[in-house]
């Protein structure tokens, strides 16, 4: 699902006033269908239509993803149901390779005819375009699986529980969060099955149950006399898991000075409550005194510093030029990875991509062109020893394997490199989140995820955050607003100094990383303990207009 | 199949009404069939043509709706989606901001259609993608691009009599051209109605000579500057304002609308009294569809005079509660200008910077709209008049309501996206630091 269709479905920008009433992007079914699941039999039967077809026109390989992507969200604000939808997206996408060149073509008539028909349109735009091409695409070898199938461990379908459950869990956080001292509210739980038949001419047949939940929300508090008002997001993250991870146990649950944290489940009432609290306060907060501070920085944040100056820098179709005309390039070039010593960050820093996690939105048994995932190094001991690939890349880096980096975000979307998992490891040495504010003189400590921004090479980044904590000489002494942080990706990972331990480490991550032409998106997790960086410049944010 | 004239969309949205049991009923009806290819490194990488079709029926009993869409258009199927609209109305608490359907509407006819953009072929993109592979090769630069075409239709119908029909195209193409050393890099974007306002060779012109420009750029110090906006810059600034027009949000408190003590800024002057900024479907360059998705008539609407808010947008259920008409937005914009080309901006500029884009924009605070995001693709120094050399990007924290506080001189407007946007003199403008990105 786009990015932009949810901000729009959900009514949380201020366009979505200004849009048809009308959400279509996707079948919208009832309940009871988006629990079917169609017989991976009827799909092989029509992926072997198009595989046919396809081999028949002269394409010398093809895959075929039969896909029925079901969404279904609900969405309230204050004391109102404002909108529950149950979609269903369901088609074929073929892609081929024919005169060595890349074609595609979707449908959502899924007649043999009209399956052999865009298998053939396929095939056509590839040998069409094949005049354009230097040279042909080279394939990083893939074995054919058979028949194999994947699900993501989950313990609870959210497609199962009643819709009455999960409205009554919104009005109830809404109803926390007003008496609380909130204004407004606005509340989404929105939960994602990918049902995905992948089937190549390499000989596989891969069939996939991919369920993804994210359970959030946005206040706002006002300050009626001087204008003003504050936000506070919610502190969950968006999870490969099922409904289980609205269940939050005492051992999901880290307790610090400044409140409640979150580990692997996530208390939505409670965070509600202790965000109108916390909102109230960054009205009343001190304005930030910009200047070099050293950051504290917790997971729910440090997941998006993470995604834009590591994840993205090491995708290898950044590296190569392919996104030059939209998402950019990399300033981590070849060359850099080839001297086997480029410092990427401190010794403390050990990146991983990992497409295996459980409860990662990352997390499949095989990429969108049929390879089997796993786990790898990206940053080791600081130095960039590896990027992430897919097939037509591996051969540039002297893989003999694709890394399984491949996906496409619906089945009329072609697949690429998308990002895997990309997380920080946590310190092998004991350290608690209290220790390491405890060692700071000053500093901030930040909570949270909020404005970001970095250039189309991934050097220069700023980043904002939910809640801000000043730290003096060792101790929380108040909060802070007005604060967003600039730096360089290999300065600020190079003074990172400290990351704590194992017990503290916790995924953040995104539903709608975009990228490509057109624009897709895709669901990615990171991971890290809290970690410090020293002496980071801190810009104040503060203006004023009218 | 997937593009209906208004008779074929009008006898099918007949025949779905003809089923519908609840107290109302809305359909809309939309179809699309585009292809696209995505080339770097000088070659293709990717290419593909989909095609597909929906409709939604949103069916409503008292205040409680449902709505359920389809893509089989067999007279069972249709009448399944019917059905199964209504069963979730029935199970859908009721909505307080429900507003009952609006009857008949008379609507302008759109010039959205463009017979030949229909008719674009595979081979037709291959064409044009090797008039922009032609460019880059022949300067030994490397170029990365995307070209896109569609032809779409909607069609909407309610039991209250409303129908609305329109019919569109579009082409776009946008190209980065580096060179090899990968120390310059230029951009360009357009997109037409029209396939015959698209020349791909010399949009390609323009971004490798960009390329070619903004190699062995200067670092010059972060501060205020008076920077020249090319048009594609101003609008990457201005559509995140353009999204801010609107009444609810102003009202609730919670937008750079707001105002100190309660109410909107309308009719406050918010920016320099050279600021004009309207919308209007009909406008032959830059053609919308004329109705909204609930079956408003959208028409020319003044949003800013010489400087002060006009109007800002009203849902139905918004106006209705502040009792005022509703009001839509309308992605035609219209930034007025004068009649001064890019160059005459550069020729009356003593010391300032130009560029070419901004990238990875981002609210910082949406109290005042405070936004950052870097330059891209050619930044350069002027002084006394003239380019002198190129300089490093820059990171810049700045607000689109203070850069239209702080506008020196407007030029001549042209297409950018899906609005008419002039490049602007703006002075101090605020860059906060440099990048290493190329």
């Amino acid at each position: 699902m786009k990015r932009r269709n949810f901000i729009y479905l959900t009514g949380i920008g201020a366009t979505a006033a200004m849009l048809p009433a009308i959400p279509v992007w996707g079948n919208e079914i009832s309940q009871e269908r988006s629990l079917e699941y169609i017989d991976p039999a009827a799909k092989k039967l029509l992926s072997d239509v198009a595989l046919n077809a396809a081999r028949a026109k002269g394409a010398t390989y093809t895959d075929v993803r039969v896909g029925r992507y079901l969404n279904q969200y609900v969405v309230t604000r204050e004391d109102k149901v404002q909108n529950i939808v149950n979609t269903e997206s369901y088609g074929v996408g073929i892609r081929v390779i024919a005169n060595g060149c890349w074609g595609f073509a979707a449908t959502d008539q899924m007649d043999k005819d009209s399956i052999a028909k865009a298998a053939e349109l396929a095939v056509s735009i590839a040998k069409e375009n094949a005049r354009l091409q230097n040279e042909p695409v080279q394939l990083a070898p893939q074995k054919g699986y058979g028949e194999v199938s994947w699900k993501s461990p989950i313990e609870k379908n959210a497609f199962e529980v009643p819709i009455k459950e999960k409205v009554d869990l919104l009005l109830s956080v809404n109803d926390a969060a007003m008496k609380g001292g909130a204004d407004y509210i606005n509340s989404i739980l929105f939960m994602v099955n990918e049902q995905k038949y992948f089937a190549s001419s390499d000989g596989s047949y891969i069939d996939q149950d991919i369920h993804r939940i994210w359970p959030t929300f946005f206040i706002t508090k006002i300050n009626k006399e001087t204008g003003k008002f504050e936000t506070r997001n919610a502190l969950s993250a968006p999870t490969g898991k099922g409904y289980e991870y609205l269940d939050a146990r005492p051992q999901d649950k880290i307790k610090t000075a400044s409140g409640t944290l979150y580990k692997g489940r996530y208390d939505m009432l409670e965070d509600a409550k202790q965000a109108a609290t916390q909102v109230g306060e960054k009205l009343k907060a001190k304005s930030v005194e910009p200047g070099k501070y050293d950051l504290v920085l917790d997971p729910s944040h440090l997941w998006l510093t993470i995604h834009e100056s590591c994840g993205h820098p090491t995708e290898l179709d950044r590296v190569l030029g392919y996104e030059a005309n939209f998402a950019g390039t990399s300033f981590l070039t070849l060359d850099k990875w080839e001297s086997k010593k480029f410092k990427y960050g401190s010794k403390e820093v050990n990146i991983t991509a990992d497409k295996t996690e459980p409860g990662s939105l990352g997390a499949v048994g095989y990429d969108d062109e049929g390879v089997k995932c796993g786990k790898w190094d990206v940053i080791k001991d600081g130095v960039l020893v590896n990027y992430q690939a897919i097939r037509d890349q591996a051969h540039i880096v002297g893989l003999d394997h694709s890394q399984g980096c491949c996906y496409a975000d619906n089945w009329s979307s072609v697949q690429f490199q998308r990002m895997a998992n990309i997380s920080l490891q946590p310190g092998k040495k004991p350290l608690s989140i209290a220790d390491q504010i405890k060692n700071v003189e000053k500093g901030i400590y930040i909570i949270g995820d909020g404005s970001f921004s970095i250039d189309q090479q991934r050097y220069n980044f700023q980043f904002g955050g939910q809640l801000f904590y000043e730290i003096k000489g060792g101790k929380i002494v108040g909060m802070l607003k007005d604060v967003a942080y600039q730096a360089n990706t290999q300065e600020f990972w190079n003074s990172c100094s400290a990351v704590c331990d194992q017990s503290d480490y916790r995924l953040g991550g995104s539903f709608f990383d975009g990228k490509g032409q057109p624009m897709q998106s895709s669901a990615v997790s990171h991971g890290s303990a809290t970690a410090r960086f020293n002496g980071v410049n801190v810009i104040n944010t503060a203006r004023k207009i009218g | 199949m997937a593009i209906l004239s208004k008779e074929e969309a009008q006898a099918i949205l007949k025949k779905v009404l003809s089923y519908s049991k609840a107290d109302s009923c809305e359909l809309s009806l939309s179809g699309s069939d585009g292809g696209n290819i995505r080339y770097a490194r000088n070659a293709v990488s990717t290419a593909g043509q989909i095609s597909v079709m929906d409709l939604a029926v949103s069916a409503t009993f008292g205040k409680k709706t449902g709505v359920a869409t389809i893509n089989e258009f067999d007279d069972a199927s249709l009448q399944k989606v019917v059905k199964r609209a209504e069963e979730l109305a029935m199970l859908a608490p009721e909505n307080p901001e429900f507003m009952p359907l609006l009857g008949p509407q008379t609507f302008q006819e759109s010039a959205t259609y463009n017979a030949k953009t229909a008719a674009i072929t595979p081979d037709t993109r291959a064409e044009m993608v090797g008039k922009s592979l032609q460019v880059s090769k022949a300067a030994n630069l490397e170029a990365a691009g995307f070209l896109e075409n569609s032809t779409r239709f909607n069609a909407i119908m309610n039991s209250k009599g409303l129908f609305a029909y329109n019919k569109g195209t579009d082409v776009s193409f946008s190209v980065t051209v580096r060179n090899q050393a990968g120390t310059g890099s230029g951009y360009i974007e357009q997109g037409f109605n029209d396939l015959d306002k698209m020349d791909t060779l010399t949009l390609s012109k323009i971004a490798a000579s960009k390329a070619t420009g903004s190699a062995g750029a200067k670092a010059i110090e972060p501060g205020k500057y008076t920077v020249i906006l090319e048009p594609l810059a101003a609008s990457d600034m201005l559509g995140n304002m353009f999204r801010g027009f609107d009444a609810r949000s102003a009202d609730e408190g919670r937008s750079f609308m707001s105002k100190k003590g309660g109410g909107t800024r309308l009719g406050e002057q918010l920016f320099s009294e050279n600021v004009n900024i309207y919308s209007d479907p009909m406008n032959p360059e830059i053609p919308s569809s004329t109705w909204t998705g609930d079956g408003l008539p959208v028409k020319r609407t003044q949003w800013v005079k010489n400087g002060v808010v006009k109007n800002l947008a009203y849902s139905r259920y918004w106006a209705g509660q502040k009792g005022v008409e509703p009001l839509p937005f309308n992605r035609s914009i219209v930034l007025e200008g004068g009649t001064q080309s890019l160059e005459d901006l550069i020729k009356s500029t003593e010391k300032g910077i130009l560029v070419t884009r901004f990238w990875y924009i981002r609210s910082v605070d949406p109290q005042t709209l405070l936004l950052t995001g870097l330059t891209r693709d050619g930044t350069f120094y002027i002084e006394n008049g003239e380019i002198k050399f190129p300089v490093k990007n820059f990171r810049f924290n700045e607000s689109p309501v203070i850069m239209l506080n702080n506008v020196e001189a407007l030029g001549k407007p042209v297409r950018t996206g899906s609005g008419m946007i002039p490049p602007m003199k703006i002075r101090d403008f605020t860059f906060t630091s440099l990048s290493d990105a190329v």
